[in-house]
This record gives C-alpha cells, structure tokens and sequence, in this order.
C-alpha cells in the first residue's frame, strides 16, 4: 500500500533557547567527558586474539543457511535476497523441487554467495520471507584464494550447523515475530565462541 | 439510494460548437473522452481513453465476455438531454456495459472502492500467497490490483482450502490449481481462438477449478498462450519455470523471425541471455497471440555450436582471425573478380536479412559493378498455412483468427523489395549454384540466416570451383564448412533492421543482447564491408532507404511500435 497522506507526521524543529543559542553549555560539557577521559584512564584496547571481543548481539558475520525441522534447507529459491542485495553477491538457481517434497514448489539447485563482495549490510536476512538466509556472528573470515571466499549452498548448510547451538546465533526471525534473542536480558557469554569455518589459521592451530 | 454525490461528475461542458460535428462523448469520472461513431467499446476500454483503470481480471479484448470476476464493477448512469444524470441503482460489470453516447461511468466513488476491495478480498481468500515461490510475481495483477484496490490484510481466520496442483495439463504448460481466480480467460481463449477446447471448468460453486479432459492434454500450436493470458501465477510456462524473476528481465521490442506472419514479440533477456519471447498486441501484424513455434523456436540462439568468430583459409587451412582481416580480404576478393569478370561475381541474399542489410549489401556489390549477380536465398516452406480456430474435427473455421504461416522466413518482402530495386529481375539460389557448378562463378557471397539449415550437401557440392566463397552465417552449414571466408554473424534478437511481413507490414526489430564472442550483427558486418563511416543505426538508415527505393518510401517516416504498412 502507499503512504496516506494522513500517516505522514510533519514535525518542526524544535528551537534553541537562549543559553542554548550560546554553545556555552555545549562546550562545557564537551570540555566536562574530555576531563573524565584524563582523569580516569581506562583502557579500551582488546588483547585479540587471545582474547575474544564481546560483540553486540546484532552483530553481522558471515552468512547461513538455516534448515527446516527435517532437515532440509530452509530456502525456497524467491531470489529475494538476490534482489534485496545491494553488492549483487548472491547467485541462485532454482529447480522444481515438488517431485521429491510434495510440500514444496521450489528449491535452490545451487545456492552460492560471493563473501567478499558482500558488505554485511543484512539487507537479506531482512528480505527472506521464510527465515532462510540469517548473518551469524562469525566475524573471523579468512581464505586463501577466492573459491574459498566463495561460499555454495553444502558450505552455507554446514556453518548452520556448527551455529545453531550457539546462544549467541539462535534462528532469529519467525515471520514478524521477533526471535529468542530479542528476549535475552544480556548477552550471553562467549564461552562457546564460534569457530571461524575451515580457515586455514584454524587449521594450524 | 445511497448518495456519493461528492465523488459524481459535475454539470459536464457543453460541446456546443454549432459546426463541429457531434462525436459520441462519454464521462469517465467527470472527465469527457470522445469515441468514434461506430465504436463500440465497454466501460473499461471507455475508461482508458481517459487515462482511468478499472481493474480486470476475466474480461480480455480478444475473448468473449463472461463478467465473472466481478473486479471491473463500476457505477454508470446517464446523461439526459436536460443534463441531468441519472445513475443506475448498483455496481455494474464495466465489461459488460457498452458505453454510448451520454454514458456517465464513475471509478472512484466510495461504493465502487468499496467493491473492487471486496472482490479482491474473495478472490484472494484462498490464494496461497507464495508469491515467493511463484513465477508470476512481479507481473501478478493480483499483486497489482491488491496493491492499488485492495485490502492489506486478509480476515480469514479457518485454514484455507488449497486444491492440489495438477501433475500434468501439457507439454508446454503447468497449473498451479490453488493460485487460480477462476476468470476462465483460458477457457475460452481454447474455444474461441485454438479451437480445440482441451481446458474445462470442472465441479461447481467452491469445488470449481480448472482441468483437462483425462488424457486429453493442452498440446496445440497456441498453448502457450494460455500462460500470457493467466492474470495470475496459475498457468505458468514449463519452459521458462523457476528461471529467472520476472523483475530482473528487460525487453526488447522485436518481430518473431520464424515464419512470415510477422508477429509483434517482446525478447525478454537478462545477463545477455535470452529467457522468454512474449507477444506483443499488435492488431496490424497477429493480433494478441503468437504460436509455439515461435515462443520456443529461439534456443538456437544461445546454442554452443554457434560460429563465434570470423575465420579465413590461410594456406590450407582455415584459421581465426580479426575483423579487419576478414573484411579486407572479402574486400579484395570482390574487386579483383570484378576486375577481371563482373559477371562472375555472385551474392545470394537471405530471406532472413533484414531490409537494411539487403539494402547495404546489394548497394556495395552494384556499386563495384551493375553486372554483380545477387539471388534470393531458399525461401523455406513447411506444408501449407495453419488457421486457428479449429473445429472438432480439426479443420479450421471460416473466421481465421490466428494463423501460423508456411513461409518460415521473416523478411522474403523485404529482401524481393531490394533486390527489384537494383536488379529488376530476382534470380533463384539454385540457377546461381548451377552456374557454380559449371565454374562460371568466381567469387560468391552466401548469407545465410535460417537456423534450421538452408543449404544441402549435394547444393554445397556445386560450389567447390568457386574460387573465393565468403559466407555470412550464424550457425554452421554445409555451406560454412566450405566457406573460404566465414563472417559470424548474429541471430534477430542481436540485430537492428526492419522486417516486411506477408502482407507487407514492415516492423521493427531491435537488438536486446550482444552477439557471442567474436561475432557481430549483420548490419555492422556490411556496413564494415560497403567501408561507411561512423556506427550502423537502423532507424537513421531506414530513411536513407526510403529515398532511393520507392517501394519501400513508407520506411521514410518514424517508426511506430506497430509498424507501418508498405503502399
């Protein structure tokens, strides 16, 4: 549907006082957190990698792709999240999938999402009409060669995999409700901190 | 009876010009549109003239009326003498209403939006809504007119009644039973124009849906049709099934190329690949609908065995090269046969050229010398014209409506309009090749152009005293094999140019994808090869056209989306 003309609020800006109109108070409370930060040295630096960093729960790291309760993928090919992608990283083609799933009309044949055009924007979590595509918080991506970084349908499934137990990566959108995690007090601990998938530092380690 | 006086047309201007003469005006929301004495229009086509849409499902300007759908509802009165209006009581089907002269029809009053969200709402009560999943989103006029006439959300509460999808109704085409609105467009799209009658509503009230008879599946020339017509994701095409969203396609206005009625198409392409070729209404050439033949016929474009780069024989053997290579030899193998016997030098000039390629080339060899022979290419025939509608027995009826041609070439008037001009006289492919054969043509320039082959080994065998064959091609033939020279040219939805039909309407084609590789359309291959400056631009050269040849003057004019008719 179009935006009414009566859903549109048209708001003013609000208007500055006098003090306000000064920068006085403005400047005295800049000069008031560049004291604090003088005076009590707390130190902001993270000892990565030996220590891991506590991310924000709507973190975007790399890319799954979720199965359903039997274990099948999620995706039914909408190309949604093709179309949403502003990087143009998402390449699907998609098959008639009713022979074998009488449930389903259609699957992804081949799924495969290029991780180093992407730029994590979310913008396809956010498209995907049946919670297929979600960005997990994997934030430690590295490869060798491009193919690597180029990540097909079995490699997305296996990252879903390795992170569906993960507190902190739970299947977060269930078609308007909000997720598990929009429920969390805090965050989680990071004691099962994800592992990054086949990198080749892990491999060494 | 409620009022909505508000929303009505007010007191409409008088059209009192004592000398004009009185056309027949209606009112579409207050606004007068002028239809032509002996007209006969409905409420929706009287509303378009005004630039007003009333939504539409069942209704479809090559079909019967059936007002079934009950999207189109509107309020029509009339205009009295007096100029009073006096409205009728109800919504009525704007389809079924004829519009004449006074008729009063309001689109925008409370009731009418009313009913038009009404209907959308029972009509979507049981649409699954897995427009995800569902190739018709994003041309889905469910979709379209929910968004602009409907309501948001559905008030439904019990689970839907979804009827299973059929396993098979053709082999062109699937139904997705549970999506269907019921408007029957396909129905009658089997009785009225195919003839044939495969598709049927089965049971009644609720139960009611589209079928088959058993074992009597939809296979006939027009099949395909039925899946344009569908306003919605029921009838989807199994050819184009899950290949691309419709929203990332860009098309191309062209001409269907594989027989001489000419029908008006869209080349629906993404990524420099073809997807789907779609009919375009175009009353002048075929009307609404094309055959199969043509909407499946296009594979050959993206076929692997494509010539993909020019080639020349080096030595004794033929081997890639550059474009200018190519060229400057066939350049120099046309000026020194005409050197030493005009005569000798031969072309043979497709029937699947478009008008400004025939022109170029014809144009470049008379000009090097009159006595350049040119000949028109096979002109393939398949059996005898195809008119729909059929009746039981299969035998077509008296009012033709659609008809797949014998004559399987795009442009036969076209070229023949050419080759008259420079020539006077159009000499057959086969005198030449007996010519060939006997040694007396030196240098001979093929084109061909038909995708399903135009030249037989045994032809072929009559060029081997040919010293110098150039061939212009896009698959390879017995021909190309021999080809001394061979210039990969490109398929029609790679070339800009103009096609004359069977009855002498030439259309436009226009280019929609680039040529595979190294290959280049024909147009910029001759107008290489004739050494003009600057780009090959169909529309500007057309003019040039139409000044020297006079058949073809009409060409002179911009060129509608339908084309224009040769005198």
């Amino acid at each position: 549907m179009p935006i009414q003309e009566k859903d549109v609020v048209w708001i003013e800006e609000p208007e500055l006082s006098f003090w306000e109109q000064t920068f006085l108070p403005a400047v005295a409370g800049g000069l008031k957190v560049a004291m604090q930060h003088t005076v009590a040295q707390r130190s902001v630096t993270e000892q990565y990698p030996e220590q891991k960093p506590d991310l924000p729960l709507h973190y975007r790291g790399v890319h799954r792709l979720n199965r359903d309760e039997q274990g099948r993928v999620r995706c039914v090919a909408c190309m949604m999240c093709a179309t949403a992608c502003p990087a143009h990283c998402i390449s699907i083609v998609a098959e008639d999938a009713s022979k074998d799933w009488p449930d389903r009309d259609k699957r992804p044949q081949s799924f495969v999402l290029d991780e180093l055009r992407c730029i994590f924007c979310g913008m396809c979590e956010e498209a995907c009409p049946c919670d297929a595509i979600e960005l997990t918080s994997i934030y430690d991506l590295t490869g060798q060669t491009r193919e690597q970084m180029t990540f097909t349908k079995d490699k997305l499934l296996s990252i879903y995999d390795q992170t569906k137990d993960n507190p902190r990566d739970p299947v977060r959108t269930h078609r308007g409700r909000l997720g598990c995690a929009s429920e969390l007090e805090r965050q989680p601990l990071s004691a099962t901190s994800p592992k990054p998938p086949e990198s080749p530092r892990a491999k060494k380690q | 009876m409620p009022s909505n006086e508000a929303n009505r047309p007010c007191t409409p201007k008088t059209n009192s010009d004592e000398n004009q003469i009185e056309m027949p005006t209606v009112l579409v929301n207050g606004k007068e549109v002028s239809i032509g004495d002996g007209e006969r229009l409905n409420c929706i086509q009287a509303a378009k003239r005004a630039d007003v849409e009333i939504p539409h499902y069942c209704w479809h300007p090559a079909l019967t009326v059936v007002a079934s759908c009950r999207m189109c509802l509107v309020e029509v009165g009339d205009k009295k003498p007096d100029g009073t209006v006096a409205m009728q009581p109800k919504v009525v089907p704007g389809c079924q209403t004829p519009v004449k002269d006074g008729t009063v029809i309001v689109t925008n009053s409370a009731k009418v939006k009313q009913a038009q969200a009404a209907t959308l709402e029972y009509l979507l009560l049981n649409h699954p809504l897995d427009c995800p999943t569902c190739d018709q989103a994003g041309e889905c006029f469910l979709q379209d007119y929910t968004y602009k006439f409907g309501h948001m959300q559905s008030r439904l509460m019990e689970p839907k009644t979804l009827k299973p999808d059929k396993d098979y109704i053709g082999d062109q085409v699937t139904l997705f039973t549970d999506r269907c609105v019921m408007c029957t467009r396909c129905v009658r799209f089997t009785r009225e124009v195919s003839g044939t009658g495969e598709l049927q509503v089965i049971n009644r009230g609720s139960h009611e849906e589209i079928d088959i008879f058993p074992g009597m599946p939809i296979n006939n020339k027009l099949a395909g049709n039925v899946v344009d017509l569908c306003p919605v994701g029921a009838l989807c095409s199994k050819d184009f099934l899950y290949k691309q969203r419709v929203w990332w396609l860009k098309s191309a206005d062209s001409v269907c190329p594989d027989c001489s009625t000419g029908c008006s198409i869209n080349v629906d392409q993404n990524n420099e690949t073809v997807f789907r070729l779609k009919p375009r209404e175009n009353s002048q050439a075929q009307g609404h609908f094309m055959c199969d033949d043509g909407r499946f016929g296009w594979k050959y474009i993206h076929s692997d065995a494509r010539l993909k780069r020019p080639e020349i024989v080096q030595g004794d053997r033929r081997t890639a090269v550059d474009w200018d290579s190519a060229l400057n030899a066939t350049r120099a193998a046309l000026q020194d046969a005409v050197k030493s016997n005009p005569k000798s030098v031969a072309a043979v000039l497709s029937p699947w050229m478009t008008v400004e390629e025939a022109y170029l080339l014809a144009k470049h060899l008379k000009s090097l010398s009159p006595d350049v022979r040119l000949a028109l290419g096979p002109v393939r025939v398949d059996g005898e014209d195809d008119h729909y509608p059929k009746d039981v027995r299969g035998n077509a009826q008296a009012n033709v409506k659609f008809t797949i041609r014998a004559e399987k070439c795009p442009n036969r008037r076209g070229v023949e309009a050419v080759l008259q001009h420079f020539q006077g006289s159009i000499i057959a492919m086969g005198d030449l090749l007996v010519d060939a054969a006997a040694g007396r043509v030196e240098c001979l320039y093929l084109v061909g152009g038909d995708p399903r082959g135009w030249i037989t080994e045994d032809q072929a065998a009559s060029l081997a005293k040919v010293k110098t064959l150039v061939v212009q091609d896009l698959l390879p033939s017995a021909a190309s094999a021999r080809a001394h020279v061979l210039l990969a040219s490109g398929s029609f939805a790679e070339r800009d140019g103009t096609f004359v039909n069977h009855a002498g309407l030439a259309q436009a084609i226009k280019r929609s994808i680039r040529s595979p590789e190294e290959s280049r359309p024909d147009g910029r291959i001759l107008w290489d090869l004739a050494g003009r400056t600057g780009l090959f631009n169909a529309s500007v050269f057309r003019h040039e056209i139409a000044q020297e040849i006079p058949a073809l003057s009409a060409l002179a004019g911009e060129m509608c989306d339908s084309g224009v008719l040769l005198k």
